[in-house]
């Protein structure tokens, strides 16, 4: 039945499927048409936008960071330099799994579980594409390590990279500073071109304050990445320019040995060249770790630096303000020779407390028994106090201010690192100004007693003291404190000194008066009753100094220290300032050891160590 | 008897022309294939051995006698049925689908289903009278949506709606009058709004991406705006083999299989992706004629559909890689890596070579 249906029909239904054939080929070509006609539309009429698309995608411009310069001391040993290390580096995108990649380096020992989280936020905020380091400074050992299991971690790499690194360590820590990350703050300063491929800025001290000098300028470089960002081929550019190496004033051997003096202590010692201003030591105790710190600590260890008690990060070098005590007798004393009534060979009796006129209550002495009969000579020699007692009130605070002042107490240096703190030298304007009571806003002639002796209100840096006594020997002569001595320029050879900067000096001019003060400095390490004449035995040259115990005032509020702990930090802070050889004065030096107690005890060996360990390479 | 020069094909059971236009295909293929892959030989080998395993599915179709395969049309197709329900109850999972089904080799029961649908329609409509009655094209019709349908489930939309396209095309080419396509056109577009509604998540994006890619440069959209750059990057006469940054560095994804249609853009430009037009419009022209010389109603309409859907291939992903139609997962036929596609679309081009040396035989 059907069969017949089909013969009868079968001419109908070939006609009607050849024209169904028909049909759908004009159908193909139309299609292909469209196909052919879209092809044309991208690569003949957007030819152009789509090519500069895919020179985008193919070619990038990448930063190409310089080298920072390097930092030497005065003789040209290195203080900081660029080492290269191996790191762990990442790249997200590649990494299928990063929590178990994480947690396998952990189990290989090659990352701190501590740091696991800082670091996954790291990884989060970096783009997928970019390299992030998980763990700087593998030991070869470690990479030894890693590279075995090398397989198991797939984009995961080990790569080379130029670290900053202190040969010295803490020893340097407060005068060349550290690096660290670039943060928003710096971001806001910085040329941000310029800092395209740096991942690290100077944070303090030499290495921020010469930061522009060291960092050089950044280099480009074409490359040929792929879709993963990786780089093919490096198809041209420009190099970068390594930054200027920095030669400081810094004398390694003279501060490795007041690092070895203060080794129990905290404290400070600055040593400068009388005639330069240069800063030949510049040590503040204790110290920390720059490499560990450059590094990037996990939080813990940066809580535990900065709630250390003894407070390793705080540069007292600098920023320490402390009473001068009795350091600041020879300047009294030039003040009052400088009075034409003032006879410093007279001599007045000391019966172990001074009391003012009308009044009972008794200024000690610090030998309780007195010190007899002493002339200024004498007086500074043994430190007399009741003979500066008297002198200061003869003198009066508005002398002693003008005197401190004009040996720059009270006032920054100006050293070439920042943060410096000024102190403070107290006055009668300067209590109308800083007190608000009107009874606390007069001076007390009880006052003007104890600044005698460098305690009260007065405040000084380390580094102020230091630049005094410096000043002390060079007879008025002033030069302003800096670590930077030259500025040498590897690409061209070239090396800038840094010239020394006279400061408005002492108006004294008199040779007499300051050979007076000096001479009594000169008993202070002679003469038998001299206070730190012990510390001078065996010395192969000439020192003046002058010992001082400052009184703490105030313990910190931190109220967790025992009970052993507080009165220890009770204690008085030993002083010790001098230079040397006296004949022709080459290093001047101021040292404080807090809660050292004894100034010709503890703070001047500290004094000699540095002097000898100068004077002996020149 | 034939000329000389093609006893051989003659033989065999084989068409000159066809084979010579998908050798044609099959060469630009490999060359495309080995820059796409990035000068991997053990890729291209790969391909090569699939490539042979094709040819050898197209002499085995090729001799195989146009009546035998309509008798076989039925069983074929249940067969098919059964296999892509074990994938849906158990199938391997690949890329989100499940469309896997290993026996001893791993293979895609909708692969057989390609053939098999438009095989057993034609045999249904063989013994029928043309143009179909009312009752022949709704018959036809649930075939098209039950297999469509349940391969759609798996779910993988670009091959449902390469068979269902092919259901179309065999009711097209049975005689189906004007009025119902019309009224069919009308239905389809009438039911797009249905079709979203029906559409995964994923599919969804690849619409929307489709219409702006810019509104997801990373995700969906990447392959397109990729695309097109190569594509577009490639100008009249193109980069050069081997030289299309797109492709050799990674921008362009999927570059060895769905995409490679803009390696051939980005490396050969315009001249190159037009004449690979051509070559495919010759294999779909001299399909077309083989169908039209058939001389029965199987084989015509086996024939024209084979055709047909081999064109829909090609058009589908020449405009998804223009950015003409969604990213649909749509191989270009006979150039993308892949194992079973090019095996069934080789076994076609074998039963369309049957078609039409079997009929010479036929007429002696």
């Amino acid at each position: 039945m059907s069969y017949t249906l089909s013969i009868k029909n079968h001419w109908a239904e070939q006609q009607l499927f050849f024209r169904r054939i028909i049909w759908s080929g004009l159908f193909v070509v139309i299609l292909t048409s469209v196909v052919a006609g879209r092809l044309t539309q991208l690569q003949i009429f957007e030819y152009e936008y789509f090519s500069a698309q895919s020179q985008g995608n193919r070619i990038r411009l990448q930063p190409v960071p310089p080298t920072r310069g390097l930092v030497f001391d005065r003789n040209g040993k290195v203080l900081a330099e660029n080492l290269p290390t191996y790191q762990l580096e990442l790249i997200p995108e590649q990494v299928p799994g990063v929590d178990d990649a994480l947690a396998a380096l952990v189990a290989l020992e090659l990352i701190d579980p501590a740091n696991i989280d800082a670091l996954n936020e790291r990884i989060k905020s970096s783009r997928r594409f970019e390299s992030v380091p998980v763990r700087l400074r593998l030991s070869d050992e470690e990479v030894a390590r890693f590279a075995v299991k090398r397989l198991n971690f797939p984009g995961i790499e080990i790569r080379a990279r130029l670290i900053r690194n202190y040969p010295h360590g803490g020893a340097v820590a407060h005068a060349l500073g550290y690096m660290g990350g670039i943060n928003a703050a710096d971001k806001e300063s910085l040329n941000r071109a310029n800092y395209a491929g740096t991942s690290h800025i100077g944070k303090i001290s030499i290495e921020r304050a010469y930061e522009a000098e060291l960092h050089g300028a950044v280099g480009t470089q074409e490359v040929l990445v792929n879709a993963r960002g990786r780089i093919m081929q490096v198809l041209d550019g420009e190099p970068s320019t390594p930054g200027q190496d920095l030669f400081l004033t810094l004398d390694i051997d003279a501060q490795l040995a007041a690092i070895a003096a203060m080794e129990d202590w905290r404290g400070a010692v600055v040593a400068i060249e009388p005639s330069t201003g240069e800063v030949l030591v510049f040590v503040s105790t204790p110290t920390f770790d720059p490499n560990t710190i450059s590094v990037g600590l996990s939080r813990s260890q940066f809580r535990a630096l900065q709630g250390n008690p003894d407070q390793p990060l705080f540069n007292r070098a600098l920023r320490g303000s402390y009473p001068p005590g009795s350091t600041i007798k020879p300047i009294l004393a030039l003040a009052a020779i400088q009075d034409t009534n003032f006879d410093p060979e007279r001599r007045i009796m000391c019966r172990g407390y001074f009391t003012l006129p009308g009044k009972s209550h008794r200024y000690r002495d610090w030998k309780r028994q007195g010190h007899g009969m002493v002339n200024m000579q004498d007086a500074i020699a043994e430190s007399c106090d009741t003979y500066f007692y008297s002198l200061a009130v003869d003198m009066g605070i508005d002398r002693m201010q003008m005197i401190l002042e004009q040996f720059g107490l009270g006032s920054a240096t100006g050293i070439d690192v920042s943060g410096e703190k000024s102190g403070l030298v107290p006055s009668r304007a300067w209590k109308r100004r800083a007190f608000s009571d009107p009874g606390d806003r007069v001076w007390f002639p009880g006052e003007t007693v104890i600044t005698g002796i460098g305690q009260g209100y007065l405040l000084t840096t380390p580094l102020q003291l230091a630049q005094a006594v410096a000043t002390i020997s060079k007879q008025g002569r002033r030069f302003r404190p800096h670590l930077l001595r030259a500025i040498h320029n590897p690409a061209t050879g070239a090396t800038r000194a840094i010239s020394h900067q006279e400061m408005d000096p002492v108006p004294d001019t008199n040779t007499e008066h300051w050979n007076r003060i000096i001479a009594g400095m000169l008993g202070v390490m002679s003469e038998p009753r001299g206070t730190a004449r012990a510390v001078a035995k065996g010395a192969p040259f000439l020192m003046a100094g002058k010992s001082g115990t400052a009184q703490v005032f105030s313990v910190a509020q931190d109220a967790e220290y025992d009970s052993e702990a507080i009165t220890e930090r009770m204690r008085d802070h030993a002083l010790f300032v001098a230079f040397a050889p006296i004949e022709d004065p080459q290093i001047a030096v101021a040292v404080i050891v807090e809660n050292g107690e004894s100034g010709s005890g503890v703070a001047a060996p500290v004094a000699r160590q540095v002097m000898e360990a100068y004077l002996r390479n020149l | 008897m034939p000329p000389r020069g093609n006893r051989l094909l003659y033989h065999l059971h084989l068409d000159g022309p066809l084979l010579l236009g998908i050798f044609a295909i099959l060469g630009v293929g490999l060359l495309a294939l080995y820059s796409a892959v990035g000068q991997n030989g053990a890729m291209l080998t790969s391909q090569g051995m699939r490539i042979l395993a094709a040819i050898a599915a197209l002499l085995i179709m090729a001799q195989v006698e146009p009546g035998l395969l309509r008798r076989a049309a039925p069983w074929v197709y249940l067969a098919g049925l059964v296999l892509l329900a074990l994938v849906l109850v158990g199938g391997d999972v690949g890329k989100g689908a499940q469309r896997w089904l290993d026996i001893g080799v791993r293979f895609q029961p909708s692969e057989i289903l390609k053939l098999a649908l438009p095989m057993v329609m034609a045999w249904y409509l063989h013994e029928r009278p043309l143009p179909p009655s009312a009752g022949t094209i709704l018959v036809t019709m649930i075939l098209v949506l039950i297999t469509a349908g349940m391969i759609g489930l798996q779910p993988d939309l670009g091959t449902a709606i390469m068979i269902g396209l092919s259901g179309a095309a065999v009711i097209f080419l049975a005689g189906i009058g004007i009025g119902y396509i019309l009224s069919a056109t009308a239905l389809a577009l009438g039911s797009m709004p249905v079709l979203w509604y029906f559409m995964r998540d994923y599919q969804k994006q690849r619409v929307l991406t489709l219409l702006d890619p810019d509104r997801d440069p990373l995700g969906t959209g990447y392959h397109i705006i990729q695309s097109k750059i190569a594509i577009g990057s490639g100008g009249i006469f193109g980069k050069g083999w081997l030289n299309g940054s797109q492709g050799q560095l990674e921008f362009l994804p999927e570059r060895s299989t769905d995409f490679i249609f803009a390696v051939i853009g980005e490396e050969f430009g315009l001249m190159g992706g037009t004449a690979i037009l051509l070559i495919y419009l010759f294999i779909v022209g001299r399909g077309l004629f083989i169908a039209a010389m058939a001389q029965d109603t199987f084989s015509r309409i086996l024939a024209g559909t084979i055709s047909i859907t081999f064109f829909f291939y090609v058009f589908v992903n020449s405009a998804m890689v223009t950015g003409l139609l969604p990213v649909v997962g749509v191989p270009l036929p006979l150039v993308s890596a892949g194992g079973t596609s090019m095996v069934t679309l080789m076994a076609g081009f074998g039963i369309l070579m049957s078609i039409k040396t079997h009929r010479k035989l036929l007429a002696r």
